[in-house]
């Protein structure tokens, strides 16, 4: 545990604390970009650097453009709500994000038993990454694929609803 | 003495530093090899200014600036100082770190992106294996700062002409990843320095770069053109020349933050026609394998700047595209070519060496960009008009 | 084809490009101020009055009439009229202006003040160069900035001074022949009538025949003078 890590690890979860306490919800957009970016980080100094290149240019170049462009077009009003950012359903929203985490560290913990921690990473090239997308992983691409495109096209279609409804 | 001139900067740099302690070494190399970055490109940047302005000026039948130094190659040095002495207004209900950071922020992303180009032999500042990767993804973070700096003025305008240029910028994103991916499929790396040496073979004395094959030629016309709509250059400039006539992102700047978003696009014109060169254009290597004395380096910047004088040359010619006739265009037409030219150079591959996949290759293309170029431009043929009158 | 457009137009640019170095039609640019283009020949910018001969107080053509003062539009025209009279170009004692400020600021180069002007006394000037520092007099021309001379108005404007020329020459001879036809008249009749003394017939006779002469040339002037600018 460098400190590099650690400070990537701060800054990541600095954003992440911004990205829900901040008022302004174009600000909270730009944090979630950091924390997009620390991620980044994170992963090029586990030397995955496919994996940290490909998180820029899909997280940063275009979800967070998606997520900013959803609340420049859904906003309804300037002015945040009073009462601080606590919804009044905070309780709920707790338990839940409590029970993700719970599942998601046990899911990590199980998984470290597995890797000693001085052996020689193994060279994670672009060439295993492609041969086994197209080899073991074919089917969930493939799912993942007819997935996005299906949402596309109810984006269309939404769209396109909105537009006629307009006329 | 052709090699030592070819690698001149590297014998500078190990020469500087061999005067500091072993340990010290390598990252000073890196910190050398920034610095000649930050000197090289900006000077660059300037040339490409004054460049720009006596090119287009002749193209519209009238002289470019020509008072500041002998034909007005100074004039950049002029411009320097008018951004530097201007007022920096902020205006008052715009979000002043957001305002103060999206200038920063695109220059920042620019600069990075010359860090994996090879701009001679063994000259690249970091050796990434997915160096194209990287630069891709430099690039697509500029579309953020962008949006940062148009949503920061809080000016409707301002608003609206930031979102058009992301808009487009997105839009030709996939285009120009794709017309990158022939290349990459053909070569087998995404690291540009794999990429440059697959290129730096000859046959009878011509190179085998990439643009001279079928899918290399309808690649490059394609990263061509969404490379100019990523830069925001004419004729694709509508969120600029929005700024022209009404607004656009940049409005609410003035002196050197204006002056900071000219270089980070001009910086980007720069950044991604080296790119193109890289992987079309053969990077550093020679046209004729008999001109391989002239230094690597010196081969990688006139493909550069002659990329620019047909950038310059394009600007001068045709006139601005409206967003939505933009955006068709790269959705139902560059995209659609983009795909094909991937299934014809993976038929190339397979095709093996011999005349016949020249042939075939070539006129599946011609056919279908002549084809999809006729049924685009055919017009509606309106009758004779009817009129229904209200009763 | 799709594109041919573009190939079209990009070989028209780099004609103009290539062009701008080698030929004249390509590159249309005067580079002012260290080169100029003439001034065509009826150019106008501001008024100017005209003189003839060598002294401008002497021969200036102006009445003071101030037909040109009532007819310009922005009313930038402001004349006084001198107590005395002096003669003008036929001889005739006229008064003159003693005071002619045009405000150049205000002046609309319209050219009215030219076309109604019936002595040939006002014309415009073709100088454009006029800027000055001095934000309060500057631009207030006096009679004598304001006064050129008709070698002046020749060298700007040839073909409509030489015009002018020939019309105030012509009136000229038709005073004079008129003035010598009743000179001689009455001259016959003081022969015929020895009561009438001959001098007070003499100088009689000039007086009311050039005042009948002017109006005559005066409501003749207007017209062929707004023909010929």
């Amino acid at each position: 545990m460098s400190f590099v890590f650690w400070l990537l690890a701060a800054i990541t979860v600095a954003g992440g604390l911004a990205a829900v306490l901040l008022k302004n919800l174009v600000h909270c957009a730009l944090a979630l970009t950091v924390v997009f970016t620390g991620l980044a980080f994170l992963f090029l100094q586990l030397d995955a650097q496919f994996a940290g290149f490909a998180q820029i240019l899909v997280y940063v170049g275009a979800v967070a453009i998606l997520v900013v462009f959803a609340i420049l077009l859904t906003r309804s009003s300037e002015t945040p709500k009073d009462g601080g950012v606590f919804s009044r359903t905070w309780g709920v929203g707790l338990v839940i994000a409590a029970a993700v985490f719970a599942v998601l560290g046990w899911a990590v913990l199980q998984s470290e038993t597995g890797l000693p921690h001085e052996t020689a990473v193994p060279n994670v090239t672009v060439q295993l990454i492609g041969n086994a997308l197209m080899g073991r992983y074919v089917l969930p691409l493939e799912i993942v694929a007819l997935l996005l495109t299906a949402a596309m096209i109810g984006a269309v279609i939404v769209a396109m609803h909105e537009k006629g409804d307009a006329k | 003495m052709p090699e030592k001139a070819d690698q001149v900067f590297l014998l500078l740099r190990d020469w500087l530093v061999g005067f500091l302690p072993p340990g010290w070494r390598s990252a000073a190399g890196v910190v050398l090899g920034v610095i000649g970055i930050i000197a090289v490109f900006p000077g660059l940047f300037a040339i490409t200014t004054v460049l720009e302005r006596k090119g287009l000026g002749r193209m519209q039948n009238r002289l470019g600036p020509n008072r500041v130094g002998p034909f007005g190659i100074l004039q950049p040095i002029a411009d320097a100082i008018k951004s530097l002495t201007k007022e920096d207004i902020v205006p008052l209900n715009a979000d002043a770190v957001v305002h103060f950071l999206a200038p920063v922020f695109l220059v920042v992303v620019v600069f990075m992106g010359f860090a994996v180009l090879p701009v001679g032999r063994n000259m690249v500042l970091v050796n990434m294996d997915s160096g194209l990767l990287f630069y891709f993804a430099m690039g697509a973070s500029t579309e953020v700062s962008i949006f940062m700096a148009g949503w920061s003025s809080r000016n409707k305008y301002s608003l609206l002409g930031a979102m058009r240029a992301v808009a487009q910028m997105i839009s030709y994103e996939v285009p120009l990843l794709l017309s990158s991916v022939v290349i990459v499929m053909m070569t087998g790396s995404l690291s540009l320095v794999k990429i440059v040496e697959a290129q730096n073979q000859y046959t009878w004395g011509l190179p085998h770069w990439y643009i001279f094959t079928p899918w290399g030629c309808a690649a490059f016309v394609m990263y061509a053109v969404a490379a100019t709509a990523e830069t925001n250059r004419s004729p694709f400039d509508l969120p600029e020349g929005e700024s022209e006539l009404v607004a656009g992102y940049f409005t609410e700047y003035s002196g050197f933050k204006f002056a900071l978003f000219f270089l980070g696009e001009y910086l980007a014109m720069l950044s991604i026609s080296g790119l193109g060169t890289t992987l079309f254009l053969g990077g550093w290597s020679s046209p004729l394998a008999l001109l391989n004395w002239v230094p690597s380096w010196i081969w990688f910047f006139s493909k550069v700047m002659l990329s620019i004088c047909v950038l310059i040359w394009v600007r001068g010619t045709l006139p601005r595209l409206r967003q939505d006739q933009l955006m068709n265009f790269a959705w139902k037409f560059v995209l659609p070519m983009t795909l094909l030219n991937l299934m014809v150079a993976a038929l190339w591959r397979f095709m093996g060496d011999g005349w016949a996949r020249w042939v075939a290759c070539s006129a599946i293309l011609l056919l279908v960009y002549v084809g999809a170029g006729r049924v685009g431009m055919r017009r509606e043929h309106f009758g004779p008009r009817t009129y229904r009158y209200a009763e | 084809m799709l594109g041919e457009g573009i190939l079209k137009g990009l070989t028209e640019t780099a004609r103009n490009f290539v062009g701008s170095f080698v030929s004249a039609e390509r590159l249309t640019t005067v580079e002012y101020p260290e080169h100029r283009i003439p001034t065509a020949e009826n150019a106008r910018v501001f008024p100017f009055l005209v003189y003839d001969g060598a002294d401008w107080e002497a021969g200036m053509r102006c009445v003071a009439c101030q037909i040109c003062e009532k007819e310009c539009p922005p009313k930038c025209i402001y004349i006084e009229k001198s107590k005395d009279k002096k003669p003008d170009f036929v001889g005739k004692m006229q008064i003159y202006p003693a005071k002619f400020d045009i405000d150049v600021s205000v002046c609309m180069s319209c050219q009215i003040c030219v076309e109604v002007c019936p002595f040939e006394a006002i014309k415009m000037d073709t100088e454009f160069e006029l800027s000055t520092t001095d934000r309060f007099g500057g631009l207030l021309y006096d009679r004598e900035q304001l006064s050129r001379s008709n070698e002046y108005y020749h060298k700007i404007h040839p073909t409509e001074a030489t015009e002018v020329d020939a019309r105030l020459a012509e009136e000229k001879a038709k005073t004079e022949a008129k003035a010598k036809a009743a000179a001689q008249a009455t001259a016959a009749k003081a022969a015929a009538d020895p009561s009438v003394p001959a001098k007070a017939t003499a100088v009689s006779v000039s007086s009311p025949e050039a005042p009948a002469a002017k109006p005559a040339e005066a409501a003749s002037a207007p017209k062929p003078a707004g023909g010929g600018e």
